[in-house]
């Protein structure tokens, strides 16, 4: 679908520099300029493919025909629920691709996975991929742990791996490009925009126990107390998994801060919002921010458990604009009407893409060629979210956007930020 | 002297051609059949093995069923993972960090100097005795505080169980001190010696070999001495052999103490090959799973429990390359097969069907050339 759209507003363009006659001088040199580097572009998916002895030359699995990557998430165990919507997203990604002419005049062909939600196997597969199958890149992992566990095996090998998920920075590793926010992008701005329309002056953090709320937090004190000159009246951590909220809603009871400010994950994520609601404690009471509810967690959470709260991403499915709606709708075509789209989701469909646009500016599939490439700070891509930049350090500049969440499960976007760079070791935090 | 050595150590003949065709076939069939990538892998479900051999001395020998084999294989691998940590962490590869020189995940934690727990793992001397004391000690202390008071049976294995547990809890919650979830990751190099070069996992895979061959002739040694058949006497009726004046709780202790070291020594070689360690490992899952591999190799065989962890993984491995959505349910058919078909594990395979062809050969072999006779095999010890 989307090749085709391409194609035609080529030789669109082309035609209308041609007879171009009746258009200003300045539009004209514009359009010949655009329409040249339309043709090139479309003529080079006709134009015979680079031989591969050219475009590979450290044995990646890369014929003339096709080019091997590997999928890596998990499909069974804890993270199943949360890694479905990525596996489908990057799917959904080559597919496109490849009905558009592939890479470098290559059909991508994908090897799965399953990581099985245990960072030991998630090690063992990326080197599998790697070793045995020579794969050109990987798309995959989900958690922290599963990315460390992988990295030193990518290090290793000199492979690439494009990563989902939002997370806590504190990595730039040359075999890794991040398509999910660092946290410094997810958390300032959303807490300008709180401080600001809810002129909100007292924080109560809560998150569960392990690096990322534990970064992300210490991101957001210092953030809260220098910058906004507000207070932390209270900072905690549930042990991952926990359900047992009672004491911390008491607690946010008696101090009543301004915002709740939370990053509280996985299955916790239920028993904490059903629980608040219990607790009396809603969207029409209280301000909460979360970092953690996609749309995906919030079907599992329930709409009327989440009415009138806040969550701050870089996307909602929600998004109204023409190239997000188109997006939406093969989504759905492919997967099903009721399958959520969340931030992680849309961030796993951009991966495929970016390679793709690395490995073209290249004009190899070779690993570091690559990574030059994407270092060279002229990638982009025209995502669901909106354009994105590949960032000389792996990370994307993107924006930021706060949703009020609806009782259907979608949120309502209230808040859109600038592009914020993407810093994944900020000074001073 | 050779003669006590042979029928102690080894088993007798039977246990010595058990023993060379396991040795042969860790040493040279897989070497020579699969490439390195394969092989670490190999050597990753041998360091499971210790832990299943582990099993069979307590579960199959001593009859007591410990679901918590992995507290111990987390305590052997966690000491080494400590030990390598502290070696990555120089003060020139964590120059970006707010407080150089500790672990990486600790500066994220918040922790700005290294908790007072892990000074001696600057030392490798110290990381090893730590990897055999540690796990005996803790096992005597949940011994003693189990087998003096005669808890047994079930009610023993949930208790094992419950420790899992708790120790994963402890592990993830004390993030600052252990990496919490994620674990300890990115190990680069003991004592400057790389452990990521293909030549250092060769080396490691045959030491990992070694050291479980080394671990299955103790075990024998301990079979065949008196205390062999005292266990197998308490495991078959306990309350004689305590009413014979022995006082069968320290036996346990010992048993369950051995087991707890050779888990262990699994565990640092896990480090050492797969380059991190997290408490995934150490949990109730993979300690359930850990008695599976016993189960599947013949609870009473350590020879089988090896066999029986490398089908298992290996299983697990190739079930989830070619069908990674449906791999979970022909695990599990595997195991319920292996339990309809043969109870007795893949051990008991062998007895029923080979054994008897393997001593019609043997015996012909005996009547061709003047075998010296060798001190006869006991009988009960090796089934």
């Amino acid at each position: 679908m989307l090749s085709k759209k391409s194609r035609f507003s080529a030789t669109d363009s082309c035609g209308r520099s041609g007879n171009g006659a009746a258009v200003p001088f300045r539009n004209q040199i514009a359009l010949a300029v655009v329409g040249a580097f339309m043709f090139a572009a479309a003529g080079s998916a006709f134009a015979e493919t680079p031989p591969t002895s050219k475009v590979n030359t450290t044995h990646l699995a890369v014929t003339d025909k096709e080019v091997i990557v590997g999928q890596l998430h998990s499909s069974t165990g804890t993270m199943a629920i949360s890694e479905t919507g990525s596996i489908e997203a990057e799917r959904l990604a080559i597919e496109q691709i490849n009905a558009a002419g592939g890479v470098l005049g290559r059909k991508i062909k994908i090897i799965e996975e399953d990581g099985a939600s245990d960072w030991p196997t998630f090690a063992e597969k990326a080197k599998k991929l790697l070793e045995e199958n020579h794969v050109a890149a990987i798309f995959g992992c989900w958690t922290s742990a599963s990315r460390k566990a992988v990295l030193p095996v990518l290090e290793r090998d000199n492979g690439l791996l494009y990563y989902p998920t939002f997370y806590e920075g504190l990595e730039q590793s040359k075999n890794v490009v991040y398509t999910g926010q660092e946290a410094t992008q997810q958390v300032f701005a959303g807490l300008d925009w709180v401080a600001k329309t809810k002129h909100a002056k007292t924080f109560y953090l809560i998150g569960s126990d392990y690096i990322w709320p534990r970064t992300t937090m210490k991101l957001a004190r210092k953030y809260i107390e220098t910058v906004l000159h507000g207070k932390v009246v209270g900072e905690e951590y549930a042990a991952l998994g926990s359900t047992a909220f009672g004491s911390t809603i008491n607690k946010i009871r008696l101090k009543k801060p301004d915002v709740i400010y939370a990053a509280v994950v996985g299955g916790s994520n239920v028993s904490w919002f059903k629980q608040l609601k219990a607790a009396g404690i809603t969207g029409k009471t209280n301000t909460l921010l979360t970092l953690s509810v996609t749309e995906d967690e919030a079907k599992g959470i329930g709409g009327e458990n989440l009415l009138g709260f806040y969550s701050a991403m870089k996307y909602f499915q929600s998004l109204d604009t023409p190239r997000n709606k188109e997006f939406v709708k093969q989504f759905k075509a492919k997967f099903g009407a009721d399958a959520p789209i969340g931030d992680v989701t849309q961030a796993a469909y951009e991966g495929p893409w970016l390679w793709k646009a690395a490995v073209e500016k290249a004009g190899s599939f070779d690993t570091d060629k690559v990574v030059k490439a994407e270092e060279s700070g002229k990638i982009t891509f025209d995502a669901p979210e909106g354009m994105v930049y590949l960032e000389p350090n792996h990370h994307l500049r993107t924006r930021l956007r706060v949703g009020e969440w609806r009782a259907d499960g979608q949120a309502d976007i209230v808040y859109t930020s600038d592009y914020i760079m993407p810093n994944p070791f900020p000074k001073g935090y | 002297m050779m003669n006590a050595f042979y029928s102690k150590w080894l088993g007798g003949k039977r246990g010595a051609i058990e023993l060379a065709v396991l040795a042969a076939f860790i040493f040279i069939v897989m070497p020579l059949w699969l490439d390195i990538f394969r092989l670490n892998m190999v050597g990753k479900y041998l360091t499971y093995a210790f832990a299943a051999v582990g099993l069979v001395m307590v579960w199959g020998y001593g009859g007591i069923l410990s679901l918590g084999q992995g507290i111990f294989f987390g305590i052997g691998g966690y000491c080494m993972a400590m030990f390598l940590k502290l070696e990555a962490s120089d003060l020139a590869s964590t120059a970006r960090q707010t407080t150089p020189g500790i672990p990486d995940f600790m500066d994220w934690n918040q922790v700005t100097s290294l908790p007072l727990i892990w000074e001696p793992f600057h030392s490798l001397t110290f990381t090893l005795i730590a990897i055999l004391v540690l796990p005996s000690v803790v096992a005597y202390v949940i011994g003693v505080a189990m087998f003096k008071r005669r808890v047994g049976g079930v009610y023993f294995s949930i208790i094992t169980q419950a420790i899992a547990a708790i120790l994963t809890i402890l592990v993830v919650g004390q993030q600052g001190m252990t990496g919490g979830i994620n674990g300890i990751t990115d190990l680069k190099t003991l004592h400057g010696w790389n452990i990521n070069t293909n030549s250092a996992k060769y080396i490691l895979y045959y030491l990992n070999g070694a050291l479980l061959i080394g671990a299955i002739v103790l075990c024998k040694f301990v079979l065949s001495s008196k205390l062999g058949r005292l266990l197998l006497a308490m495991r078959d009726k306990e309350d004689r052999v305590r009413f014979s004046g022995y006082d069968v709780a320290n036996f346990k202790i010992f048993t369950f103490s051995l087991g707890a070291v050779i888990s262990a020594i699994g565990g640092a070689m896990f480090t050492l090959q797969v380059g991190f360690m997290s408490p995934s490992i150490i949990g109730i899952v993979p300690s359930i799973e850990m008695v599976i591999f016993a189960a599947i190799g013949g609870r009473m065989s350590l020879v089988g429990a090896v066999y029986g962890t490398l089908l298992v993984n290996y299983g697990k491995t190739a079930f989830s390359e070619s069908f990674p959505s449906l791999w979970l349910f022909l695990m599990g058919a595997l195991f319920i097969g292996v339990v309809m078909v043969f109870p007795n594990g893949l051990a008991g395979l062998y007895d029923t069907y080979l054994k008897g062809r393997l001593e019609k050969v043997m015996a012909k072999l005996r009547e061709r050339g003047p075998l010296r006779k060798l001190s006869p095999v006991k009988a009960g010890v090796q089934k």
